[in-house]
């Protein structure tokens, strides 16, 4: 065994380098972010996943070793949630004030995001078992596998376009909400964190605090809802 | 800020028991969240006895700091997916298709909603 096999050996069987190559990555697409005045289609999540996939294929590292290091920053999701509280209690009056419009957008959304999701993908002919993957897409990672693995679904599959979901709403929300004009930002924000979960609750809290404020709301009021919906849609579909 | 960090760990640990106590539907985490803005409500109507980095701003620095960077906790899981594109094989242009129209429209139809019944109701 040569040295230089030796230490790569260690080096990628340690939690540090994982963690620093998440971190390295990360920081680099954002400060591409920050530069470009955070341009949507520099979104740091989009930017700085390439890149780590990049380097886990160049040096054929296998998912699960990465995530021995990654699972550091991962496990933050948690406490991060949890400290959505502050904003929101910060912006309690605004939010108590718009209850109403909360509400009712989230019937709506929802509904919209979940029937417009799998009406579009069955009428391109996405056979019904990959349906019930893509049904919940709009939801946070761990609600929406969880749902899909509750009636018979692929959850990997829910993972993966629940990802893509959230990168798609953070890239798309601010060209089309610009485009039609929408200048509340308590709006956007509802809309991207129910369409695009916590990867649009990211994008709306670069944009504006109330943005990303109300963007965690839907996130959390929406996730409920559509576990409540999912089966009623797919149920309906048969 | 450890003082900061070790109260989010607390409400998200009391979320989770919570959670799986009583088979809520929600993640722990939310549960956590709700709990944390409770306590904030409590710390506010009764202040005095409470350690200094829970009331002189802190906490509100720490979990804003978590927050600035939310994109950063993305990028595990995220990585994940690139290794599983091929689950998208047979049907990945459909797919995609329906991923854009559908979060476009999801994002059209709960911004209007949001705005007319705020007009409606004159908020």
């Amino acid at each position: 065994m040569t040295g230089d096999f030796a230490l790569w050996v260690f080096l990628s069987r340690t939690p540090l380098l994982w963690l620093t190559v998440t971190l390295t990555a990360y920081v680099v697409a954002d400060r591409i972010s920050a530069a470009t005045g955070r341009h949507p289609l520099a979104n740091p999540v989009l930017h700085a996943i390439w890149m780590v996939g990049l380097v886990l294929l160049v040096t054929r590292t296998p998912y699960a070793v990465y995530f021995e290091g990654a699972q550091f920053v991962h496990f933050l999701l948690g406490p991060a949630t949890v400290a959505l509280a502050i904003p929101l209690y910060e912006h309690r009056k605004t939010v108590t004030r718009a209850l109403g419009p909360m509400l009712a957008a989230l019937v709506v959304g929802s509904t919209v995001a979940l029937a417009t999701g799998i009406g579009t993908a069955k009428l391109l002919g996405v056979p019904d078992a990959i349906l019930i993957a893509l049904a919940p897409k709009s939801v946070t990672a761990s609600v929406a596998m969880g749902i899909t693995s509750a009636l018979g679904g692929d959850p990997t599959l829910t993972a993966v376009l629940v990802i893509l979901t959230g990168i798609l709403g953070a890239i798309m929300v601010t060209p089309l909400l610009d485009r039609l004009g929408i200048k509340d930002y308590r709006a956007r924000g509802f809309a991207v964190g129910l369409a695009a979960h916590g990867i649009g609750t990211a994008r709306a809290f670069q944009v504006s605090e109330v943005a990303g404020t109300f963007a965690g709301i839907a996130m959390g009021l929406n996730a409920f809802l559509t576990a409540v919906l999912v089966p009623l849609a797919l149920a309906l579909l048969r | 800020m450890i003082l900061s960090l070790t109260l989010l760990l607390l409400c998200q640990l009391a979320g989770e028991i919570v959670a799986r106590a009583f088979v809520l539907p929600v993640p722990g985490p939310v549960v956590g969240m709700a709990l944390l803005l409770g306590l904030l409500v409590f710390r506010d109507r009764r202040p005095g006895g409470l350690p200094a980095p829970l009331t002189d701003g802190t906490l509100e620095r720490t979990g804003k700091g978590l927050l600035a960077h939310l994109s950063l906790l993305f990028v595990p899981a995220g990585a994940g997916v690139i290794g599983r594109l091929d689950v998208l094989a047979a049907h990945g242009l459909a797919l995609a298709a329906a991923l854009v129209v559908s979060t476009a429209l999801a994002l059209v139809a709960t911004v209007y909603t949001f705005i007319a019944v705020a007009r409606w109701v004159g908020r």
